[in-house]
């Protein structure tokens, strides 16, 4: 589904990404995890097109992304509040993004539905602009609107930072749903290891950049990682 | 102490984000505030004589004492626009061992050397000094000019006390008006009796206590109020409103914009920046009133010309010149959701376009000034739906600074840049020198007739215009998503 090739980024001559070849085939559930400064974030605002690769391509389903826009219509993606529209209320913002991606009300309504045990009541019919709301609720705004109009990948930055504990297990099952039985690409990245082991199949650890592990995710996968990250 | 706070506020002013932007904005900024100061002060010195001119047969300050009511009343309304308390800068002090009774004096203390203050007394001072010189006795002005400085302080702190109450505001803009005309239909003159009390200032010197005595009463009053809230969930936080929704369902005979063209709506309209922008851009029709009474003109001098295109574009300059700043706070989002870029500014054109057409039927009663009036404003209409428009969406695509939507618009430089400045002159200036040039080679109605008729031919083309535009927008997007990602540029 996604292939990086040859990918770097360059800040001013320092290089904060350099990944030779990285294929992601469709339906895996994806992780990426790295210490602060080890391109995550980097990576998936290529992957978006949102920053120019300084050499390299990106390709997601035989769309290359930095010269066609046609990857949008099977994209979505939640990386930060940036992300959110702060003068509307949750709903309207669903709505809004259930109109670009060809959705009626309905249609969201019905996603909407799915999540309600997600947003624990905080969420809709609150009366709230979404810049009233805590961080931790944008974000749950967000990442639900991440999945509106059936979305071939989703890309998560940072999903479980902000979230209570019953949230964090919740996205978890949701997560697995979707790559597991609606095929959906789903790519996360954390800080939290615990979580990426119980999500992915794959994790991928960057470190300066690079990629440094590339592992199908197994019962010893924790412990390895670990290892690697204590140094 | 208050030396290390004044350490921190010196630091946070040199710091600013706003200090550090372009050269050339700063030297604009700093010419502006002492254009101010010293047209003021001229203003203080010369006010004297004019009241003077203007009233041969009084004293002038027993006039000055009648009109100081509507100086207090307006001051009070011009600084609930654009004067705010600023506690949000406390939060941090909160954390530390300093005492919260010194923290409120210290946020109230601050304010009481405000520009605002300084500006009250910049013409009160050279007036007192011209009054002395006019063989005033020098004791009473002294005087009364603390009495002057502690109404001042009364209206700085009044000022907070209000608290940007809408009622308030009104009850005070209903009491100017009213003050006026009761004053204009010889019904009942206030001003008489309020300027014999505020001359009673100046000639009882004693008297001084009382705007002195009321100024620290303000203080104490602000003081206790604030003391008594400096938590983090009381004044400290930031007010939570609640929606007002209004059906907009109407814009989906709009087709594949209405989204969009929602979205803007309520962007206008949820916001306080654009919020006052468009009730600033309403308030600029009576802006016409000002030339088309001045008959050094002429009802067809290109003057009027200047009027139209800036009566009708006047929404189209002030929100269209920040297009897509507006969406800076949400720009990456807008990049990588689904969204085709023409569409984006397709919905922004509709929008400037109905602006330009509402001006214009607003504009209709200048008929009333003559023909030649509509006419212009008519062409002036057609001439920027037409050439501005695109115009102003091909500048914004130079536009790479952020805009946080809750500030005010008032002052507000943000999102400003060189370019904002530069572009008032294609849109103004062109369709000028079409003008001119029309108007003393042919005639007044053929100048009219090319200003609408290139506006007519370049609307016929806008498609192509906003292929072009979207190509510039698609050429400079890395360069705004990491321009509006900095907070503090």
């Amino acid at each position: 589904m996604i292939v990086a090739k040859n990918l770097t980024k360059q800040y001013g001559g320092k290089q904060v990404l350099n990944i030779e070849n990285l294929e992601i085939p469709k339906g895996q559930s994806f992780g990426l995890v790295g210490n602060n400064g080890a391109g995550k974030t980097t990576f998936f605002s290529l992957l978006l097109d949102l920053i120019e690769p300084s050499a390299g391509e990106i390709i997601n389903n035989n769309v290359q992304v930095n010269t066609s826009e046609d990857w949008k219509p099977f994209t979505s993606s939640f990386i930060d509040e940036t992300f959110l529209i702060g003068y509307l209320t949750p709903e309207e913002y669903f709505n809004f993004i259930g109109e670009l991606r060809g959705q009626n009300k309905a249609d969201v309504n019905a996603l909407l539905s799915r999540f309600e045990d997600f947003f624990h009541g905080e969420i809709l019919e609150q009366n709230k602009y979404l810049r009233d709301l805590s961080k931790g609720n944008q974000k749950k705004v967000g990442i639900v609107a991440s999945f509106i109009g059936n979305p071939e990948v989703v890309i998560l930055d940072e999903p479980f930072a902000n979230l209570d504990p019953t949230t964090q297990i919740r996205l978890k099952g949701i997560i697995k749903d979707l790559a597991n039985t609606q095929g959906v690409t789903v790519l996360v990245s954390s800080h939290d290891l615990i979580h990426v082991t119980e999500v992915c199949e794959r994790i991928v650890v960057l470190n300066k950049g690079e990629i440094v592990r590339d592992i199908e995710t197994s019962t010893e996968t924790l412990q390895e990682l670990e290892s690697f990250f204590a140094g | 102490m208050f030396r290390y706070f004044i350490y921190l506020q010196w630091k946070s002013f040199f710091r600013s984000a706003n200090l550090s932007k372009g050269l050339a904005l700063k030297i604009v900024m700093i010419f502006f505030a002492i254009y101010m100061l010293v047209s003021f002060t001229f203003l203080g010195i010369g006010l004297f004589f004019m009241l003077e001119k203007f009233f041969p047969d009084a004293d002038p300050m027993v006039i000055l004492s009648q009109y100081l009511v509507y100086w207090i009343i307006i001051e009070l309304l011009a600084r609930y626009f654009m004067q705010k308390l600023p506690v949000m800068d406390v939060k941090p002090m909160l954390l530390l061992p300093v005492k919260k009774s010194t923290i409120t004096h210290y946020i109230l203390g601050k304010s009481g050397f405000s520009f605002f203050n300084l500006l009250s007394m910049v013409i009160f001072i050279p007036f007192g000094m011209v009054l002395i010189a006019h063989d005033y006795p020098v004791a009473n002005v002294l005087i009364w000019l603390l009495s002057i400085l502690g109404i001042v302080m009364s209206i700085n702190y009044i000022n907070f006390i209000i608290n940007k109450s809408d009622k308030i505001f009104f009850g005070l803009l209903l009491s100017l008006l009213g003050i006026y005309g009761l004053e204009y239909f010889n019904i009942f003159s206030v001003t008489q009796y309020l300027g014999q009390m505020f001359y009673t200032l100046y000639a009882n010197p004693v008297l001084t206590v009382v705007p002195i005595a009321l100024a620290l009463i303000t203080y104490f009053l602000n003081y206790k109020f604030l003391r008594s809230r400096i938590f983090l969930d009381a004044s400290l936080k930031k007010e939570v409103k609640t929606v007002e929704a209004s059906d907009l369902s109407w814009t989906k005979r709009f087709g594949s914009i209405a989204p969009f063209l929602q979205l803007d709506l309520k962007l206008l309209w949820r916001n306080k920046r654009t919020k006052t922008q468009v009730f600033m851009s309403l308030a600029m029709i009576f802006y016409g009133l000002i030339f088309y009474k001045m008959d050094d003109f002429g009802p067809t001098s290109p003057m009027m010309v200047f009027v139209g295109i800036f009566i009708t574009g006047i929404f189209l300059t002030n929100f269209g010149q920040f297009i897509p700043a507006w969406d800076s706070a949400y720009y990456s989002m807008m990049m990588s959701q689904n969204i085709p870029l023409k569409k984006y500014l397709e919905s922004k054109s509709g929008l400037i376009s109905v602006s330009v057409v509402v001006m214009f039927l607003l504009s209709v009663p200048y008929v009333y000034f003559g023909w030649q009036a509509l006419a212009i404003n008519f062409s002036c209409a057609l001439y920027n739906l037409g050439v501005n428009v695109p115009l102003i969406l091909f500048f914004g695509s130079f536009n790479k600074k952020r805009i946080d939507l809750d500030k005010s618009a008032f002052g507000n430089m943000q999102g400003a840049g060189a370019a904002q400045f530069l572009i008032m002159l294609p849109i103004i200036v062109l369709p000028l020198l079409l003008y001119i040039g029309f108007k003393y080679l042919v005639s007044f109605e053929v100048a009219l007739m090319v200003i609408g008729g290139v506006g007519i031919i370049t609307f016929a083309f806008r498609n192509m215009l906003l292929n072009y535009v979207t190509k510039a927008y698609r050429k400079k997007k890395y360069g705004m998503i990491s321009g509006f990602k900095e907070t503090n540029s």
